[in-house]
């Protein structure tokens, strides 16, 4: 199978501060792969990169073979790569269904047959679309987030935590509706704390420690592995 | 109600207001109060309408619409003063140098034009900022533009501190109305389409914005260009109103007068907007007047009352808002005929969808 992200050697920095440091990776078509690790372990700055929100120091990201790395965002997500930002970030001021118009900014066909797919996987967007982004559950707002970066009709969707701050049952519900999207055709790049979930719902997985990936393999590999269970699973750290 | 509908009684309702100012403007004397409120509520709408665009839409705090109002108004002047009539306006530089006159509409149009390219070429620095910054530094645009249109240099381009005077200037109440209408429609579908919506997802979140491919610093400078090209044709209106130009007009007292209204209207209503313009001109120009004059009651002397007092009323006005009502009179909402029939016929869409279309009505 292809891989339709590639990173190789990539190195992110803030000011002197390296946080992400010569990390390399593939996301093969059509598999949810994830990336685990504790805070500051550098998941959402490579997510970020990718993405083009911050430009890499070094290295290359290869989209379906073509380079994006230090492209501007509007360029890379026109090409079929989009992300859901870590912390939900809808747009409270507007209401639902802007929001996913939002989503679909780059793209100037016709929305109807995305909205209707977005509905049929949210029928809870369906009935607050005219509801302000702002005055929705946590859970539903991380609903919409999903919903909105589908909107843009992505070849591949990168999820920044959608765990974050959610109640045990909401977090299920988000892992379901990525399995579903992903059954759907989607490749998806997920980064995780909930290392439980997200190397259940994965193929593949990697392990980030302060910049560095420090193991890699199969979801359930990495789910049986000794140091990630001690590191995360057994005596999972309270964020 | 179906929107057609809905466009159709909005429609009616401008002609309405239209036939209404015509009458009026037939009965009155034209010099009674009533005109120069809405003459002037009807400019200072249009410069509210283009402030809130940046500063409510977009999310950008820029306090330059005065110094974008004085390059419009004096394109507006310098493009427009009859010819034969320059060697008098410029009578201590020569007639000036500009020694053309376009029609008034192209004037309107350039004067908006010059301060859209201004904005342009202040827009490449000051956007960078934020917040605060953004505002002193437009702030600090707008004086430095002041002083420099009064420098002596400039002369026989801008008659210097002279007055600029006999141009062509509006009669009717119907012509800033009409003007400013247009302009407001203008931005209100600007608002309503893509590049709008692309507005309102910056102002409420840059980060996720950008990460939906939307280009940040596009999009911030088409906002401040055509929030200023609106300024400057608000100018022009302001210009032929006064009937005279002066650089020492356009002061940051101004700016802080168009951001009262846009405040008390509701940051994020274009309605709000043009409600509380008029309502602002109403209190400042007519009602709080007398606050301003000594004032007997029999032989007693009114204390407080003297000139200045109004200021330090509209400072309380001001406190008192932003402590207590920091929505405005409209929040983000907007005036709608189908709001007020919804609001009456108690009807609204909350309703609808909680019910998820079972209601029976």
């Amino acid at each position: 199978m292809s891989n339709i992200l590639e990173v190789k050697d990539l190195n992110v920095s803030y000011g002197g501060i390296k946080a992400v440091k010569n990390i390399s990776f593939q996301v093969p078509k059509g598999e949810v792969v994830t990336l685990i690790g504790a805070n500051g372990a550098g998941k959402s700055s490579t997510l970020r990169s990718i993405v083009g929100l911050v430009k890499p120091a070094s290295g290359s990201i290869l989209l379906d073979g073509e380079e994006i790395a230090g492209k501007a965002p509007e360029q890379i997500v026109s090409k079929g790569i989009t992300l859901v930002p870590e912390g939900r970030r809808v747009f409270a001021d507007l209401t639902v269904l802007e929001n996913l118009k939002i989503g679909a900014y780059m793209r100037k066909d016709s929305l109807e047959d995305d909205l209707n797919w977005c509905y049929d996987l949210f029928p809870r967007l369906k009935e607050r679309h005219w509801q302000l982004a702002g005055t929705l559950s946590g859970g539903e707002q991380q609903m919409l987030a999903i919903a909105r970066a589908l909107m843009s009709r992505p070849e591949i969707i990168m999820m920044d935590e959608p765990s974050l701050g959610l109640a045990p049952i909401v977090v299920r519900g988000v892992f379901d509706i990525i399995r579903e999207i992903n059954r759907q055709g989607k490749t998806i790049l997920l980064v995780e704390q909930n290392a439980n979930m997200a190397l259940h719902a994965a193929n593949h997985g990697y392990v980030m420690e302060t910049g560095r990936i420090t193991l890699s393999g199969t979801g359930e590999e990495l789910a049986a592995n000794e140091s990630v269970k001690a590191a995360y699973l057994g005596k999972q750290r309270k964020n | 109600m179906t929107k057609k509908k809905a466009a159709v009684i909005n429609v009616a309702l401008i002609a309405a207001l239209l036939i209404a100012l015509y009458i009026m403007e037939q009965i009155l004397p034209p010099t009674a109060m009533v005109f120069t409120v809405l003459k002037k509520g009807a400019i200072y709408a249009l410069v509210a309408v283009s402030m809130n665009l940046l500063n409510g839409f977009t999310g950008l705090f820029s306090l330059g619409q005065a110094g974008f109002m004085l390059l419009g108004a004096y394109t507006y002047g310098i493009l427009t003063i009859p010819v034969e009539q320059r060697e008098f306006v410029y009578q201590y530089f020569d007639g000036g140098i500009v020694k053309f006159t376009v029609p008034v509409v192209v004037a309107l149009i350039a004067a908006g034009a010059v301060a859209a390219v201004f904005a342009y070429l202040i827009g490449l620095p000051v956007l960078r900022l934020k917040s605060d910054y953004l505002a002193i530094a437009t702030l600090g645009f707008a004086e430095i533009i002041r002083a420099v249109f009064q420098w002596d240099k400039l002369g026989p381009l801008t008659n210097g501190s002279n007055l600029l005077r006999s141009y062509p200037t509006f009669q009717s109440v119907l012509y800033p109305f009409i003007v400013s209408g247009i302009c407001i429609a203008i931005i209100v579908m600007l608002i309503n389409s893509t590049y709008g919506r692309a507005f309102k997802a910056i102002r409420d979140d840059e980060v996720a914005a950008e990460a939906m491919g939307i280009n940040l610093a596009h999009h911030k400078r088409m906002a401040f260009i055509i929030s200023s090209f609106f300024a400057g044709v608000s100018g022009a209106l302001l210009a032929m109103y006064q009937t005279t130009i002066q650089a020492s007009m356009f002061k940051s007292a101004m700016t802080y007068e168009i951001l009262l209204i846009v405040v008390i209207g509701g940051i994020g209503s274009v309605t709000g907007s043009c409600i509380s313009s008029f309502l602002f001109i109403i209190f400042s120009e007519w009602i709080l007047r007398f606050l301003d004059n000594d004032t007997y009651i029999g032989s007693f002397h009114v204390p407080l009352l003297r000139s200045g007092f109004r200021k330090v009323v509209f400072s309380v006005i001001i406190m008192v808002i932003v402590l207590f009502f920091r929505k405005g009179i409209m929040g983000t909402r907007e005036f709608s005929v189908q709001g007020i029939c919804n609001f009456f016929t108690g009807k609204s869409r909350k309703k609808k969808a909680v019910k998820g279309g079972d209601s029976n009505d």
